[in-house]
């Protein structure tokens, strides 16, 4: 073993941005790239040429000639190429433009006379805290002119020019060419108290740096060439840039010493500025962009950064990771709300890393004898150095000898690792939790569906990913703050965010409504729900579900709330009801009220909430998993599914429904009738046309509403549609409503549809028909079936639905996008306030009452359960 | 009783105990008031805020999260006299971006006594409403042989909105000084003068009469009287405030529009930050989800905190901050790193992304306290 290093973790502390200036590029440079030649026939690098053994290595096998270390070890090395001419940088045009323009063309100094600096210094001051530096250049223009001095300098009181800028890189002075060279000499002479009032700081860029005597080259392993497979190099599209550079500058070099015609080198320099515009940014305008020979534009520095793609957003900001998975989801209601089944396979592909010491040696050593491909066994070692080894069949033995404290084993995945699950799109904290292994067979990641509510998942084909934290620290930390009983209360409104969904609220409600079960069927249904403390149940022939489910409730806990069914009655009559909607819980007996998604559904309900205060949260998904178990458990027992017969109606329902639509139409056109004998009232600032409309609207709408009524009245309380409906599980009146007796209005942007043929939506109604059933009105139910036209109708607003929602997705995302930029670095302080990284206050008290959300009680301080409560 | 609740004004928050007072019972002992006090507290204190909490984050997570929910719909009506009012995700993107000229601009006028019971309400309203002469005119001749305009009025129309023609001349005469403006009945006839006498001038001329302001309040485009809470009210559509207030019969204490800037200008800053949030939480409670106000205070604070209401894009909220890399994180990349480069910027890598990017741990939350210890070298 070698000598063992000390560790020393560095921290950046702070980064700051300068221009690079010609002495630091030929100071940093290990190599001057003098010829555009890349290998020799050999085919090893060419000295002086751009792919320099001194700028770095990407070749296996080869060392680096400036810091001897090999491929992936050396972070490679700048050089640079000295250019024949000066070239302008295209970055900076705009500034070098502002700075020509505002200073004398002879001396040098600002075209602001002496005493009136300082006064403009503060106007600009401002100018660029409203609108940053651009604003603060274009105040400088608006001073010199207003002072009038832009054709005489108040120092020198030399006559000045005017000059423009013909873009992209050349400049004017009264319609003759300035060359860079001179650019360059003017910039030189200004001064650098000067350069404050621009904004610039002298220290991090001079102004003559602006325009480029000398060009770094960016190392080789920044732009790899990559060997095709018929052995041929392909180049990165910067080299091929940078050889087109050096080609030209050499070219220039060599004309220049010939003493070439003036025309010829003008011509040459033209195109070295051509090719440096390119390099830096391939996307200007007035440019062509430099192109390959297949054609498509080469990528260069700008677009290297830029965009979603780009360095910055795409590795800097967002970065791949190892030790992670990914598969389809399906529901296992057995596991335990914060656990995830794995399959096997994932099992031993992912692993923990396990330090040996004294104790757990002959534990680990277990795993490496097992291998690879046998679970549970282990994929790795690692030695106290760092080195690595893939343990296989034969490797293994002497591994197994060779391990001793110290020594990393990276084993299989177990039951009980920590894990973090993740579903995209990640909205919000709680899209990614941490959950506990099980390693189960099949070939699907497992979850418990009451998670699915905060990760907005569901099974019909969703896909999750999985991640193994690989570190300590980063395990307690997942286990502590992301574990999925710590996320229970979305810190969005404040309440439950997991509760019972689906089939489990259905259960409790079908129990909790009036079920009845002999005793011992009672046992074996608390005991298949995985219940087996029911010393509770009260000791008869016959027990009630409300006893049933008071069994799971903890013996101290009290309660009132509200049913979902509840008519908010003028006088409520409490435990008396007679929908039986007031739930109330005493000392842990549910004594009325039916349990139903408004008390133990995800997002609703104080029941959970208080449950989680009173008992915490480990005690709150027990209990949210003893109530879905029971739930399902009661279905099962029972049975329960849903049949095209759950929507029949009485016959006299069906009357009364064909008379409530005869009668909407008939009012239709008697109001159709008024309008065209214009005896209607238009409402105050609308046309009569409007008025019909709307009333027409508000008329079938009222009609379907009162058809609803009838459905909810008629339909049969024992159906299982119904049942879903009323206990909140899934589906709403409306839906019913909907199949059984009338579909309704069909509405697109809040109107009657109207679009289709002249004077009429579709070929098979009347020009000008203004009635119901030919502007979208469907009479008909989904059981009966819809007529052709009303299909048609359906179908427009179910589209324009879809389109609203791919319209909506991007919009609200990029929303989100700039408010996560905007408050990403808002905290609260050690003294309360909220601020940003800047320190400045946005708040002085988080909230004005410094109550953190995800431990309220919705919002507030639930003052009636505290006054309540003894 | 009010003794106690003095004394714990200053460990509770003024609505908690606004809440308590509202729901004891009416005959309570001080005992038992101090015990449900100390309780609030308790449980007050327990619910605070921990220092660290990356609170902006959970804010940015709690709107942006139920936006995917929300409708596209820009028109809504709730029942027949509604008016139409960007809602939805368009209108909360609208207030979010600072965005001067909003959609559908409107007003809401509270009366004073008499008449917000229904006094003269009507008349009110369509005083209040911009009205241009085209709105009152019947038929506008153009009389090209002697080079004529001539007006017919809807005499209904200029009794309805109470006005009369001594007016309706004035206005004319003052916005087209040329004009020989004679009346016959209810027709108005302007002669243009002997030098003006092209085909061309008149036509023109003829249009821009269609434009004079006859009455009422500029930039209110539509009226509609409601009933609300027994109470009758204005609704407009457009606003301005400013004018609208200047009227004796309004409640200036009520009047309320949903033209942020213009509330920023009349009320001030911290007027509109309240409007901000008041406007985002309409939008959001008119959808049915539920977010707590708390984050929407955030955002609408960190608009407001330089005292001018930033959008919260590149060129508001983001562009003030500290760090370049936060900034070239977000959009347009290279500017920000090359104005960084000319003033010598310094990135001190306070908050988030820059860390991210530089694999390091974000000073938020458990990233906040630092461990300082002597360690032994040897």
């Amino acid at each position: 073993m070698e000598n063992e290093e000390i560790p020393v973790f560095k921290k950046v502390d702070k980064i700051e941005f300068n221009v690079l200036s010609p002495a630091i590029v030929k100071k940093m440079s290990s190599a001057k790239v003098v010829t555009p030649e890349l290998y020799d026939k050999e085919g090893y690098p060419v000295d002086g040429g751009l792919m320099d053994a001194r700028l770095g290595v990407i070749d296996p096998g080869l060392r680096c000639k400036t810091c001897g270390a090999k491929l992936k070890e050396c972070p490679g090395h700048f050089g640079y190429i000295s250019l024949a001419r000066p070239v302008m940088h295209i970055k900076l045009i705009g500034e070098v433009y502002d700075l020509l323009r505002s200073t004398c063309r002879d001396c040098g100094r600002i075209l602001i006379p002496k005493a009136k600096i300082e006064k403009c210094m503060d106007e600009l001051k401002n100018a660029e805290m409203e609108g940053g530096l651009e604003e603060r250049r274009r105040k400088i223009k608006e001073i010199i002119s207003k002072l009038k001095t832009v054709n005489k300098c108040p120092y020198c009181k030399a006559r000045q020019q005017k000059i423009t800028l013909e873009k992209p890189t050349t400049f004017l002075e009264n319609e003759k060419r300035i060359s860079p060279i001179e650019v360059r000499t003017r910039l030189e002479r200004i001064t650098d108290e000067d350069c404050f009032v621009f904004g610039i700081n002298p220290k991090s860029v001079r102004p003559e740096w602006m325009v480029l005597t000398i060009l770094p080259i960016p190392p080789v392993t920044m732009r790899p060439s990559i060997t095709l497979e018929s052995g041929e190099r392909s180049e990165d599209d910067l080299t091929h840039k940078l050889g087109d550079i050096v080609r030209i500058n050499q070219r220039l070099f060599e004309n220049i010493n010939a003493g070439a015609p003036e025309i010829i080198i003008e011509d040459l320099w033209d195109l070295l500025q051509y090719h440096v515009t390119t390099f830096f940014d391939n996307n200007i305008a007035q440019l062509p962009p430099a192109r390959h020979r297949s054609g498509d534009p080469l990528k260069t520095l700008t677009e290297r950064i830029k965009s979603k793609e780009g360095r910055i957003r795409h590795n800097l900001a967002g970065k791949r990771t190892n030790f992670s998975a990914r598969t389809v989801i399906s529901p296992d209601p057995l596991l335990d709300l914060n656990e995830v089944g794995i399959p096997e396979i994932m099992a031993m592909k992912l692993t923990v890393p396990e330090r040996v010491n004294d104790w757990n040696m002959e534990y680990l050593k277990k795993f490496v004898e097992k291998g690879p491909n046998k679970y549970p066994g282990s994929n790795y070692v690692a030695r106290p150095d760092g080195k690595k080894k893939k343990i296989t069949d034969e490797t293994k033995e002497q591994l197994l000898e060779e391990i001793q404290p110290g020594y990393i084993i990276e084993r299989h995945l177990m039951d009980g690792d920590i894990a973090l699950f993740n579903r995209q799109p990640s909205l919000h904290r709680m899209s990614m939790m941490c959950h506990k292994i099980r390693v189960l067979p099949g070939k699907t990641l497992r979850m418990n569906p009451t998670v699915c509510h905060p990760y907005n998942a569901d099974f019909d084909g969703d896909e999750m990913n999985l991640h193994i934290p690989q570190t300590e620290e980063a395990r307690a930390e997942a286990e502590i703050l992301m574990m999925v009983q710590t996320q229970l209360i979305s810190p969005r409104y404040g309440l439950s965010i997991i509760g019972c969904i689906q089939d489990a609220v259905s259960g409790n409600y079908l129990l909790t409504k009036e079920a009845k079960y002999l005793r011992k069927d009672a046992i074996d249904l608390l005991v298949s729900a995985g219940i087996t403390e029911f010393s509770k149940l009260r000791k008869k022939e016959f027990v009630t579900g409300k006893e049933i489910f008071s069994v799971i409730i903890p013996d101290d806990f009290n309660f009132q709330g509200k049913s979902k069914a509840c008519k908010n009655c003028d006088k409520c009559k409490k435990e008396n009801c007679e929908y039986d909607c007031y739930v109330s819980i005493q000392d842990g007996k549910l004594i009325s009220g039916i349990i139903d998604s408004s008390n133990i559904g995800s997002g609703k309900g104080m029941m959970l909430r208080n449950i989680h205060k009173k008992y915490g949260e480990k005690k709150a998904i027990d209990m949210i998993a003893a109530m879905f178990k029971l739930g399902t458990e009661v279905l099962l027992k029972r049975g329960f599914t849903i049949g095209i017969s759950d929507v029949d109606l009485p016959e006299e329902a069906i009357e009364k429904i064909q008379a409530v639509l005869d009668k909407a139409k008939i009012d239709v056109k008697e109001m159709i009738d008024e309008y065209h004998n214009e005896k209607m009232q238009a409402l105050p600032g609308r046309t009569l046309k409007e008025t019909l409309e709307l009333r027409i609207l508000e008329m079938l709408n009222k009609a379907r509403n009162d058809t609803g009524k009838i459905v909810s009245e008629y339909s049969r309380r024992e159906t299982h549609m119904l049942i879903m409906s009323e206990s909140g599980a899934r589906g709403n009146l409306l839906n019913l409503a909907q199949m059984a007796a009338c579909v309704g209005q069909q509405a697109m942007r809040g109107k009657r549809i109207e679009k289709g043929y002249e004077d009429r939506t579709l070929s098979c109604f009347k020009k000008g028909d203004l009635g119901s059933s030919s502007h979208g009105f469907i009479a008909e139910g989904f059981k009966r079936g819809l007529s052709p036209h009303e299909f048609f109708f359906a179908s427009m607003t179910g589209r324009d639905s879809l389109m609203d929602t791919a319209l909506r997705t991007p919009k609200s995302g990029y929303l989100y996008r700039r408010l996560a930029n905007a408050l990403q670095d808002l905290k609260v302080e050690y003294d309360d306030t909220v601020r940003d990284s800047n320190k400045k206050i946005v708040q002085f008290e988080y909230g004005e009452d410094k109550i953190d959300v995800s431990k309220s009680d919705g919002g507030i301080i639930d003052v009636k359960n505290i006054i309540n409560l003894k | 009783m009010s003794r106690l609740f003095k004394k714990y004004e200053e460990v509770l928050p003024i609505r908690v105990i606004d809440d308590i007072k509202d729901n004891i019972p009416d005959k309570i002992t001080d005992a038992r008031l101090k015990q449900i006090l100390d309780k609030a507290v308790l449980q007050y204190e327990s619910m605070k805020v921990m220092p660290g909490e990356s609170v902006g984050i959970v804010g940015a997570e709690s709107i942006g999260e139920p936006g995917t929910q929300m409708t596209l719909n820009t028109f809504h009506f709730a029942g027949v006299a509604e008016m139409n009012v960007t809602m939805g995700l368009p209108r909360i993107i609208e207030i979010l971006d600072g965005k001067k000229n909003i959609q559908t601009p409107m007003m809401e006028i509270y009366l004073k006594k008499p008449y917000s019971q229904g006094k003269d309400i009507k008349k009110i309203a369509l005083s209040i409403k911009e009205t241009k002469l085209d709105e009152i005119v019947l038929e506008i001749m153009v009389n090209i042989a002697e080079s004529k305009i001539e007006l017919v009025f809807d005499e209904q129309k200029i009794e309805s909105i109470g006005t009369d023609y001594s007016i309706i001349q004035k206005a004319i005469k003052s916005s087209f000084k040329n004009l020989a403006i004679s009346k016959k009945g209810n027709v108005i006839s302007l002669k243009m003068s002997e030098k003006e006498k092209e085909i061309n001038e008149l036509f023109k001329t003829k249009e821009k009469i269609k434009d004079i302001y006859i009455q009422g309040v500029k930039g209110i485009k539509q009226v509609l009287p409601i009933k609300k809470d027994g109470e009758f009210l204005i609704v407009t559509a457009g606003t301005n405030m400013k004018k609208v207030m200047e009227l004796d019969y309004v409640d200036k204490t009520r009047i309320m529009s949903n033209d942020i800037f213009e509330i920023a200008n009349i009320f001030g800053i911290e007027a509109a930050r309240q409007a901000v949030i008041n406007e985002v939480y309409k939008v959001i409670q008119n959808q049915g989800l539920n977010v707590d106000i708390r984050h929407l205070m955030l955002v609408s604070d960190t608009m407001c905190a330089s005292g001018t209401i930033k959008g919260v894009t590149r060129y508001g909220v983001v562009k003030e901050k500290a760090s370049v890399l936060a900034r070239a994180s977000f959009e347009t990349p290279i500017k920000h790193i090359f104005n960084a480069s000319q003033i010598g910027e310094i990135d001190n890598l306070s908050s988030v992304v820059e860390n991210v990017m530089l694999n390091q741990p974000v000073p938020v939350g458990t990233g906040l306290p630092g461990l300082i210890t002597k360690v032994k070298r040897d």
